[in-house]
């Protein structure tokens, strides 16, 4: 049997209050009234898409055999490097294997399901055993725009194989139609959108119901049959009516969280997907659908394993993780749409030696360390010598990965000197539980809630971004976890089965 | 194993410091030269006298580059050996040192150990930021932290260990500020002389929690130099009320702070080690009460707050008491930051080392003027460079020369 093993997700934790936006630039765009309800996620600004895909992507290794995976695929339209592979990096911070096949799937915001299906058929066909499939997008609009109240960023991650699978996959069927309902060119930072009437009527309520309806048809299956149809799009009322023509109840929809989340893009129908698996029950008979220059649509029978799969953060757990913000000057600022007076001490010079990254890639990248075989201690950077000073054995330590270790803060600070996008720049020494520190940045954290002795997490992040030459440093953060941020997540119900209004 | 340490092996000839500030109207060249000038007087020799040099800079791409040349050029030194050493806040201590060990070798009978540092001409205020300065790998994975930053660390940290209030801690800190001030307005050669209340202190804007703007030192140039020699030599010239060395010891962190598990971070492990090598160097047994006065680097409140600590002078824990007791105010048990400390007499980083060791000569020798104290019999000078989790400590202690 061919299918989804096991699912993750990932969606920032600072969500912005559209309100905030129409509050900030009403003057100038009236019309954003019409769209300024409900929230929108928003990366802090130390995320990008691809720190997105790692998180969603260990949420979904959760519990799994990550050394078991033979193939990983990075889908979005929004990949910090145009020629140096995305997929590679985040398989490097998630430590899997060397020996496996990766690949970036682009340029469409089908980009997701397309690279769902070719990992499906490649484990159908016998060539992969598993392969990671994370999906993640983090799109840019300019200020005061509709499209910037919809969008949200996020990233959602599936794990595809044989073995305990979770939902056996049926079948897909695919359309293509250069249809530019919008486009961005190579060298272009935003979206460029053709009318949106056009764009409903001609594109989304054609190629949906052609490849839901083509899908069905080809597994010999009725609406009547499907628990969840799932297919993302950012018009409330066209969803609906498009679901209607499908013959599917509004029972039967699956919500595309535009109230609490926005659509993150490529990540968007398996980040709903997602949703949907968190309350699934076995037997029930879901379809996705992606949209974008033509369609995707997806079958999925849930199984008995779904039961069995060990507990995970999921799209739940993100989305009860949040922290609202009405500060648009915040965002403007985290997307880089205005440029405030950093300072000539923002000016140092951050080339990065890519010999020296080479070396040390399993450290900064993986967060990997070292444990001493003579003496049991845990140590990070991984050194020639044991750092224990009744030991100083050489070479003597193993890999040892601290990312999923739990750690403690031992100092920290609140530093208003030091340059930041979001100051003041709060770090402190990260105690490992077993064994290991070091001094972290810290984030997603509110200073005042910083203590001596409060848990935190690591999380993989933009260090830097070297404007000048177009790079982007990645190394790990330490995020606090304050008493209130402990708490259980909501149900799973609660998200994925909202039903539409 | 035949070591006997330095120990009244070296005595000091003659000093030098300029006044610390922001030098607008000066480079580390020139500054060199004002510190060298009042040294060769009050030495009493003559720029030929001097058979080697040692010149402490540590932040060279803000300042005068690479090398000993151009302090062989500034001060026109006739084609001597000159040697350039960095060892971050320790630079001037350690080119001490090398002079100090140059003498001790039976190598030269008089060396010259310079200290300097223009840290005015960056266009900002504090210090300059880490970048890519600290080596290809440090700054992909360290934070962009700054100096008040990284020692704020010790403060959250000793007061969680503590079990100490936080206004109790801010109080503490206050304290040590005031009275570097009230020092600092007594010397003119200090960068900062207004004397400011506990008050104003405690209501100073925060710069890096819980560390506000008067737990800061002063951002300064300035250079401070000494000339040295054996004691023999120093009576041959006509020196009286010698100042001789009694020792000089460096600790340097192994990464045990940093990345093994037992240090708690509130204190400076080094500094710990540091001080009981000295004071086994110097024949010194109980330090609270042999030694007279001390010139911590008191780059931050909290910094000089766990040095006394450090020192076996204050019990661990306790140092807070001891300081709101004002056993380290002028006149007090024993008097910290006599000078004004770097607080305010100002951290020219390279000169700093020299500057605590030209009050301590002063002193000894019963010229500190305005803030002579009675009878001094030790000085201790200490200095603490780099991060509290990896660092770099120097202590020299001085004394009469009996």
């Amino acid at each position: 049997m061919t299918g989804i093993t096991a699912y993750g997700a990932y969606i920032p934790r600072l969500r912005l209050s559209r309100l905030a936006i129409y509050q900030a630039m009403g003057w100038f765009a009236p019309a954003l009234i019409m769209v300024a309800q409900g929230e929108r996620s928003m990366c802090n600004f130390d995320e990008d898409s691809l720190t997105m895909a790692v998180a969603a992507a260990r949420d979904c290794l959760t519990g799994m055999d990550k050394k078991a995976v033979d193939a990983a695929y990075l889908c979005s339209t929004t990949l910090p490097f145009a020629d140096r592979q995305n997929a590679g990096i985040m398989t490097t911070a998630l430590n899997l294997r060397d020996d496996i096949l990766t690949a970036d799937i682009t340029s469409s915001q089908r980009a997701g399901t397309t690279g769902l299906i070719a990992a499906l058929d490649a484990v159908r066909a016998g060539s992969r055993r598993q392969v990671l499939l994370t999906a993640t997008d983090k799109r840019e609009t300019k200020a005061a725009y509709f499209y910037e109240m919809w969008f949200g960023d996020g990233a959602a991650s599936l794990l595809v194989g044989e073995d305990n699978v979770i939902a056996e996959f049926l079948g897909s069927y695919s359309v293509t139609h250069d249809f530019v309902d919008h486009y961005r060119g190579a060298d272009r930072h935003y979206d460029y959108m053709w009318e949106e009437r056009w764009v409903r009527e001609e594109g989304y309520a054609k190629f949906i119901p052609q490849a839901v309806q083509g899908l069905l048809k080809k597994l010999d299956l009725a609406m009547r049959n499907v628990g969840k149809l799932i297919f993302p799009c950012l018009f409330k009322a066209e969803h609906r009516t498009i679901a209607k023509c499908l013959g599917a109840a509004p029972a039967q929809l699956m919500d595309t969280m535009h109230d609490i989340c926005g659509e993150t893009g490529a990540a968007h129908p398996l980040l709903m997907l997602t949703a949907a698996l968190e309350a699934a029950k076995p037997g029930e008979l879901i379809v996705v659908a992606g949209f974008g220059q033509g369609c995707d649509a997806l079958a999925f029978r849930v199984t008995e394993n779904i039961t069995k799969l060990p507990p995970r953060r999921g799209v739940h757990g993100s989305l009860a993780d949040k922290r609202t913000t009405d500060n648009y000057m915040k965002f403007l600022k985290f997307r880089e749409l205005i440029q405030p007076e950093m300072g000539i001490r923002a000016e140092a010079p951050t080339q990065t030696a890519m010999t020296t990254l080479w070396r040390n890639r399993r450290m900064i990248t993986g967060l990997v360390g070292g444990k001493c075989r003579a003496c049991g201690t845990p140590q990070f950077p991984k050194q020639d010598y044991c750092v224990n000073p009744d030991c100083c054995a050489c070479q003597s330590q193993d890999d040892y990965e601290f990312a999923d270790v739990p750690a403690q803060i031992l100092s920290f600070t609140g530093d208003l000197l030091a340059v930041s996008v979001d100051p003041p720049a709060v770090y402190g020494t990260v105690q490992f539980a077993g064994g290991g520190r070091f001094l972290a940045d810290f984030t997603d954290c509110d200073p005042q809630d910083v203590r001596v002795g409060l848990p935190v997490k690591m999380a993989f992040r933009r260090r830097f971004t070297d404007n000048e030459r177009g790079f982007t440093g990645y190394f790990w953060k330490a995020i606090p976890q304050p008493p209130q941020q402990q708490q259980q997540p909501a149900s799973a119900e609660a998200v994925a089965g909202k039903e539409v209004q | 194993m035949m070591a006997t340490g330095i120990k009244d092996k070296v005595a000091i000839l003659g000093m030098g410091c300029t006044r610390f500030g922001e030098r607008w109207d000066m480079g580390a060249e020139e500054l060199m030269v004002e510190a060298f000038q009042e040294c060769l007087a009050d030495a009493g020799i003559e720029r030929k006298d001097i058979q080697a040099a040692w010149l402490g800079h540590c932040l060279e791409e803000v300042g005068m580059g690479k090398s000993a040349a151009p302090m062989g050029v500034a001060l026109r030194l006739p084609h001597i050996g000159i040697t350039r050493v960095e060892n971050y806040c320790a630079t001037g201590t350690e080119a001490f040192r090398g002079a100090v060990y140059g003498v001790a070798s039976g190598a030269y009978d008089i060396c010259l150990a310079m200290g300097v540092e223009k840290l005015k001409d960056t266009g900002y205020g504090g210090l300059p930021n880490p970048g890519s300065g600290f080596g290809s790998l440090f700054w992909q994975w360290f934070p962009n932290a700054s100096a008040p930053g990284l020692f704020a660390q010790v403060a959250t940290a000793y007061a969680a260990n503590h079990g100490i209030a936080d206004k109790d801690l801010k109080r503490t800190l206050a304290h040590i500020s005031a009275k570097s001030h009230a020092n600092g307005a007594l010397n003119p050669k200090a960068h900062l002389r207004r004397p400011v209340t506990i008050d104003q202190i405690m209501a100073s804007p925060i710069i890096a929690y819980p560390l506000g703007l008067f737990d800061c030192c002063g951002v300064s140039d300035g250079a401070a130099c000494a000339v040295v020699t054996t004691p023999e030599i120093a009576r041959q010239l006509g020196k009286k009320d010698l100042v001789s060395v009694k020792a000089i010891q460096l600790s340097v962190s192994s990464g045990y702070e940093g990345a093994f598990n037992e240090w708690q971070g509130d204190n400076f492990y080094t500094a710990g080690k540091c001080s009981l090598a000295a004071y086994k160097e110097a024949g010194i047994t109980n330090p609270r009460e042999e030694i007279s006065m001390l010139e911590l680097h008191d780059c931050f409140s909290i910094t000089e707050l766990v040095t006394y600590e450090d020192l076996h002078i204050s019990e661990r824990g306790n140092a807070w008491r001891d300081v709101l007791d004002g056993f380290y105010d002028r006149d007090g048990k024993i008097p910290a930051q006599i000078d004004g400390g770097l607080k305010c007499f100002g951290h020219p980083i390279g000169a700093s080392g020299l500057r605590m060791i030209y009050e301590m000569y002063l002193q000894l020798s019963g010229r500190a003027g305005e803030r002579q104290l009675a009878n001094p019999r030790y000085g201790l000078t200490h200095n603490l460079g780099g991060f509290p989790h990896q660092n770099v400590c120097a202590i020299t202690i001085l004394g009469g020369d009996k």
